[in-house]
């Protein structure tokens, strides 16, 4: 039974242990991929490159069948793999302030260790900014802390919300999903 | 030098990531990071340059100080990103896609290639805070568990890039 580390198969070191083998494989496929080259990155914003949705989709719909079946086998309990908690509102705002980033940027906080490992200075670039504006964001807490704790919702998945079963949600992400990657195909074959 | 090798089908790219953010749902019980690493360094930074006791009465800074140690190195998500930088390397050197260079588009010059990289970085970090994570720990991590939080995160970071990209367009023609 899994998590190995939530039924008592793993302990503290050994889950440090796995931190760089998993890492080093997360790395290997998002380069692998052309996730490391920032102009690649940055096609996704003008549709002329669709590699960030596909990667970013076909990794989500794996993980989440996975997860969702090996649930049902009674290999994994996913109630036990830890669910971030929602606070809509700052999310809402951070992640329309990490798209402008990621967009002027050209590469996000994982795919810039990938692009500096691989000899890209823009790519360091990136990494240093990205510490600047974390230690921002701690010195200016104090002030940003209303909107940081707003909106708390607790662990909640989209299927609470909308109070339907777990495997109707996996179905319907599933089918958007797919769709998503027919319009993708579509918006290739017209570009060329 | 030998030419570099095509990259692989973003499907496939996909799958592979997806098997292995699911081998860490199973293995250690939670999903990919990124922003949060960069968190515990800058953490940690700040315990060594102020004193553990002070930083830690920071609230943003404390839960990054598990123990009260401010080795980075005791940190998940540090490792887990050291192997992420192994990784990729690896794989580019393997392919012959290693290279010392300024990636950008036609439009600007190195300068400003770098300078528009650490103005995204600073915007993107500052996001990533207040959203909690990036696109590993909140997007990809929390969207396949169908977190709400995430998939708002989903929703408002490619609107926004949509919404701007006419105005950056000169960055990437």
């Amino acid at each position: 039974m899994t998590p190995l580390t939530e039924t008592g198969w793993l302990g503290a070191a050994g889950a440090l242990a796995a931190a760089p083998v998993i890492g080093f494989a997360f790395g290997w496929f998002l380069e692998r991929g052309g996730l490391g080259s920032a102009p690649k990155l940055a096609g996704q914003f003008y549709l002329t490159d669709l590699t960030v949705f596909k990667v970013m989709f076909s990794a989500l719909l794996t993980a989440m069948l996975g997860a969702f079946w090996l649930d049902r086998l009674g290999v994994l309990q996913l109630d036990l793999v830890y669910l971030p908690e929602t606070f809509a509102l700052p999310q809402a705002v951070g992640g329309a302030l990490f798209g402008v980033g990621f967009l002027v940027a050209g590469l996000c906080p994982g795919t810039s260790c990938v692009a500096a490992a691989t000899g890209r200075r823009d790519g360091l670039g990136v990494i240093v900014g990205m510490l600047i504006g974390v230690w921002l964001f701690n010195a200016a807490f104090v002030w940003v802390e209303p909107l940081y704790s707003a909106t708390p919702m607790g662990s909640i998945r989209l299927t609470d919300l909308v109070d339907i079963p777990s495997g109707a949600g996996v179905a319907g992400v599933t089918a958007l999903a797919l769709i998503g990657f027919a319009v993708a195909g579509r918006i290739e074959r017209a570009d060329r | 030098m030998r030419r570099p090798r095509p990259y692989t089908d973003p499907y496939l790219a996909g799958i592979g990531v997806g098997l292995v953010l699911l081998a860490a749902y199973v293995v250690v019980g939670q999903g990919l990071g990124a922003s949060g690493a960069f968190a515990s360094v800058v953490a940690s930074g700040t315990a060594a340059l102020q004193g553990t006791a002070r930083a830690a009465m920071v609230p943003a800074v404390a839960p990054y100080l598990p123990f009260g140690v401010s080795s980075p190195l005791r940190d998940w998500l540090v490792l887990e990103l050291m192997g992420v930088v192994a990784g990729g390397f690896a794989s580019a050197w393997l392919a012959g896609r290693l290279r010392r260079d300024t990636e950008r588009g036609g439009g600007v010059s190195s300068a400003q290639r770098m300078t528009a990289a650490i103005a995204g970085g600073v915007v993107m970090g500052f996001g990533a805070k207040l959203a909690r994570g990036c696109t590993s720990g909140q997007a990809l991590s929390g969207g396949a568990l169908l977190s709400v939080g995430s998939w708002i995160f989903i929703a408002t970071c490619f609107a926004a890039g949509y919404a701007c990209a006419p105005l950056a367009r000169r960055l990437w023609r």
